[in-house]
Protein backbone atom coordinates (compact mmCIF):
# COMPACT_ATOMS: atom_id res chain seq x y z
CA UNK A 1 0.00 0.00 0.00
CA UNK A 2 2.87 2.31 1.18
CA UNK A 3 4.50 1.79 -2.30
CA UNK A 4 1.48 3.13 -4.33
CA UNK A 5 1.27 6.27 -2.47
CA UNK A 6 5.30 6.62 -2.90
CA UNK A 7 4.71 5.73 -7.12
CA UNK A 8 1.85 8.33 -7.04
CA UNK A 9 4.09 10.88 -5.44
CA UNK A 10 7.02 10.35 -7.58
CA UNK A 11 4.92 10.77 -10.94
CA UNK A 12 3.20 14.00 -9.56
CA UNK A 13 6.37 14.87 -8.27
CA UNK A 14 8.33 14.20 -11.93
CA UNK A 15 5.24 16.41 -13.26
CA UNK A 16 5.19 19.50 -11.29
CA UNK A 17 9.24 19.81 -11.75
CA UNK A 18 8.60 19.71 -15.74
CA UNK A 19 5.85 22.26 -15.45
CA UNK A 20 7.32 24.85 -13.68
CA UNK A 21 10.28 25.02 -16.00
CA UNK A 22 8.27 24.95 -19.07
CA UNK A 23 5.11 27.38 -18.13
CA UNK A 24 5.50 30.69 -19.52
CA UNK A 25 3.94 32.74 -16.68
CA UNK A 26 6.92 33.31 -14.06
CA UNK A 27 3.69 33.51 -10.93
CA UNK A 28 2.68 29.94 -12.22
CA UNK A 29 5.71 28.57 -12.31
CA UNK A 30 6.52 30.04 -8.41
CA UNK A 31 3.60 28.26 -7.08
CA UNK A 32 4.12 25.24 -9.51
CA UNK A 33 7.93 24.99 -7.61
CA UNK A 34 6.04 25.92 -4.32
CA UNK A 35 4.03 22.63 -5.45
CA UNK A 36 6.65 20.26 -5.95
CA UNK A 37 8.65 21.12 -2.79
CA UNK A 38 5.37 19.92 -1.03
CA UNK A 39 5.07 16.47 -2.89
CA UNK A 40 8.66 16.60 -2.25
CA UNK A 41 8.09 16.95 1.78
CA UNK A 42 5.30 14.57 1.79
CA UNK A 43 8.02 11.69 -0.36
CA UNK A 44 10.48 12.62 2.98
CA UNK A 45 7.31 11.87 5.46
CA UNK A 46 6.94 8.38 3.77
CA UNK A 47 10.58 7.43 4.02
CA UNK A 48 10.56 8.07 7.94
CA UNK A 49 12.59 11.21 7.72
CA UNK A 50 10.18 13.78 9.60
CA UNK A 51 12.48 16.29 10.23
CA UNK A 52 13.29 16.59 7.24
CA UNK A 53 10.08 16.52 6.18
CA UNK A 54 9.04 19.64 8.25
CA UNK A 55 11.70 21.56 7.60
CA UNK A 56 11.14 21.43 3.87
CA UNK A 57 6.99 22.00 4.79
CA UNK A 58 7.70 25.63 6.65
CA UNK A 59 11.43 26.54 4.50
CA UNK A 60 11.18 24.85 1.28
CA UNK A 61 7.94 25.06 0.55
CA UNK A 62 6.42 28.29 2.56
CA UNK A 63 10.00 30.60 2.96
CA UNK A 64 10.93 30.02 -0.88
CA UNK A 65 7.35 30.58 -2.75
CA UNK A 66 6.97 33.71 -0.93
CA UNK A 67 10.76 34.78 -1.41
CA UNK A 68 9.73 34.09 -5.40
CA UNK A 69 6.55 35.80 -5.50
CA UNK A 70 8.05 38.83 -4.02
CA UNK A 71 10.60 38.98 -7.01
CA UNK A 72 8.36 38.19 -9.77
CA UNK A 73 6.67 41.26 -8.60
CA UNK A 74 9.39 43.34 -7.82
CA UNK A 75 10.66 42.97 -11.35
CA UNK A 76 8.65 41.51 -14.70
CA UNK A 77 6.55 38.49 -14.84
CA UNK A 78 6.39 37.77 -18.83
CA UNK A 79 9.31 35.30 -19.99
CA UNK A 80 10.03 34.31 -23.49
CA UNK A 81 10.82 30.58 -22.36
CA UNK B 1 10.53 -8.32 -19.08
CA UNK B 2 10.02 -8.86 -15.82
CA UNK B 3 13.69 -8.36 -14.48
CA UNK B 4 13.50 -5.14 -16.36
CA UNK B 5 10.25 -4.16 -14.56
CA UNK B 6 11.87 -5.63 -11.26
CA UNK B 7 14.70 -3.87 -11.50
CA UNK B 8 13.15 -0.57 -12.64
CA UNK B 9 10.64 -0.79 -9.27
CA UNK B 10 12.93 -2.06 -6.85
CA UNK B 11 15.19 1.59 -6.90
CA UNK B 12 12.89 3.66 -8.60
CA UNK B 13 14.27 6.44 -6.01
CA UNK B 14 17.24 6.64 -7.36
CA UNK B 15 15.80 6.62 -11.11
CA UNK B 16 13.34 9.75 -10.63
CA UNK B 17 16.56 11.51 -8.55
CA UNK B 18 18.61 10.93 -11.75
CA UNK B 19 15.66 12.03 -13.82
CA UNK B 20 15.34 15.18 -11.54
CA UNK B 21 18.69 16.25 -11.57
CA UNK B 22 18.87 16.09 -14.96
CA UNK B 23 15.73 18.09 -15.12
CA UNK B 24 17.35 20.83 -13.09
CA UNK B 25 20.06 21.18 -15.16
CA UNK B 26 18.96 21.82 -18.18
CA UNK B 27 16.63 24.46 -16.59
CA UNK B 28 20.27 25.84 -15.60
CA UNK B 29 22.09 25.58 -19.14
CA UNK B 30 19.13 26.25 -21.72
CA UNK B 31 16.50 28.31 -20.18
CA UNK B 32 17.02 31.97 -21.09
CA UNK B 33 14.98 33.63 -18.12
CA UNK B 34 16.66 34.12 -15.13
CA UNK B 35 14.04 33.14 -12.76
CA UNK B 36 13.51 29.86 -14.56
CA UNK B 37 17.85 29.00 -14.11
CA UNK B 38 16.73 29.52 -10.42
CA UNK B 39 13.96 27.71 -10.10
CA UNK B 40 16.55 24.24 -11.86
CA UNK B 41 18.84 25.05 -9.35
CA UNK B 42 16.67 24.39 -6.69
CA UNK B 43 14.97 21.20 -8.31
CA UNK B 44 18.76 19.91 -8.64
CA UNK B 45 19.45 20.80 -4.44
CA UNK B 46 16.16 18.84 -4.38
CA UNK B 47 16.94 16.26 -5.80
CA UNK B 48 20.53 15.86 -4.30
CA UNK B 49 18.55 15.48 -1.05
CA UNK B 50 16.18 13.19 -2.35
CA UNK B 51 19.11 10.65 -3.56
CA UNK B 52 20.60 11.53 0.62
CA UNK B 53 17.19 10.24 2.00
CA UNK B 54 16.93 7.33 0.18
CA UNK B 55 20.30 5.90 1.26
CA UNK B 56 18.94 5.91 4.68
CA UNK B 57 15.28 4.69 4.12
CA UNK B 58 14.88 1.25 5.40
CA UNK B 59 11.87 -1.57 5.07
CA UNK B 60 10.13 -2.28 7.90
CA UNK B 61 11.79 0.07 10.16
CA UNK B 62 10.41 3.11 12.39
CA UNK B 63 12.00 6.33 12.96
CA UNK B 64 15.08 6.77 14.81
CA UNK B 65 13.95 7.10 18.06
CA UNK B 66 14.09 4.43 20.74
CA UNK B 67 11.64 3.04 22.69
CA UNK B 68 12.17 2.94 26.67
CA UNK B 69 15.44 4.32 26.97
CA UNK B 70 15.10 5.85 30.03
CA UNK B 71 13.24 2.72 31.71
CA UNK B 72 14.97 0.51 34.18
CA UNK B 73 17.44 -1.91 32.91
CA UNK B 74 19.82 -2.53 29.65
CA UNK B 75 18.21 -2.50 25.97
CA UNK B 76 20.07 -3.96 23.15
CA UNK B 77 19.36 -2.00 20.21
CA UNK B 78 18.93 -3.38 16.84
CA UNK B 79 20.14 -1.11 13.91
CA UNK B 80 17.61 -2.67 11.46
CA UNK B 81 14.71 -1.85 13.22
CA UNK B 82 15.49 1.91 12.98
CA UNK B 83 15.89 4.36 9.87
CA UNK B 84 19.64 5.66 9.50
CA UNK B 85 19.46 9.16 10.80
CA UNK B 86 22.92 10.22 9.62
CA UNK B 87 21.67 11.73 6.26
CA UNK B 88 18.59 13.41 7.68
CA UNK B 89 20.93 15.49 9.53
CA UNK B 90 23.37 16.38 7.26
CA UNK B 91 20.11 16.85 4.69
CA UNK B 92 18.35 19.51 6.89
CA UNK B 93 21.81 21.78 6.60
CA UNK B 94 21.49 21.40 2.90
CA UNK B 95 17.87 22.73 3.27
CA UNK B 96 18.97 25.67 5.25
CA UNK B 97 21.84 26.22 2.38
CA UNK B 98 19.79 26.01 -0.26
CA UNK B 99 17.31 28.69 1.03
CA UNK B 100 20.30 30.86 1.62
CA UNK B 101 21.21 30.62 -2.24
CA UNK B 102 18.42 31.58 -3.07
CA UNK B 103 17.53 34.77 -1.42
CA UNK B 104 21.45 36.11 -2.78
CA UNK B 105 20.06 34.86 -5.89
CA UNK B 106 16.82 36.80 -6.03
CA UNK B 107 18.56 39.78 -4.76
CA UNK B 108 20.90 39.88 -7.42
CA UNK B 109 18.08 39.37 -10.05
CA UNK B 110 16.27 42.55 -8.72
CA UNK B 111 19.33 44.62 -8.92
CA UNK B 112 20.01 43.16 -12.47
CA UNK B 113 16.26 44.17 -13.33
CA UNK B 114 16.52 47.63 -11.50
CA UNK B 115 19.83 48.43 -14.27
CA UNK B 116 18.73 46.24 -17.40
CA UNK B 117 15.16 46.43 -17.44
CA UNK B 118 15.07 43.11 -18.66
CA UNK B 119 15.39 39.32 -17.05
CA UNK B 120 16.11 37.66 -20.54
CA UNK B 121 20.05 36.62 -20.74
CA UNK B 122 20.47 37.19 -24.30
CA UNK B 123 18.99 40.57 -23.60
CA UNK B 124 21.32 41.51 -21.00
CA UNK B 125 24.13 40.18 -22.98
CA UNK B 126 23.30 42.72 -25.99
CA UNK B 127 22.76 45.26 -23.58
CA UNK B 128 26.55 44.73 -22.12
CA UNK B 129 28.03 44.32 -25.97
CA UNK B 130 26.59 47.62 -26.50
CA UNK B 131 27.71 49.65 -24.07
Amino acid sequence: MMWLIQLIILIIVVVTALAAITVKDLLGAAILFGAYSFMMCLLWAIMGAVDVAFTEASVGAGISTVLFVAAVFRTSRRTKD
Amino acid sequence: MHDLTLILMSKLNYWIYILLMMIGLYAMIVKNNLVKKIIGMNILQTAVILFFISIGAKNKATIPIIEHAHGPGNHAVSAAHYINPLPHVLMLTAIVVAVATLGVALALIIKLHQQYRTLEEDEILAQLKNE
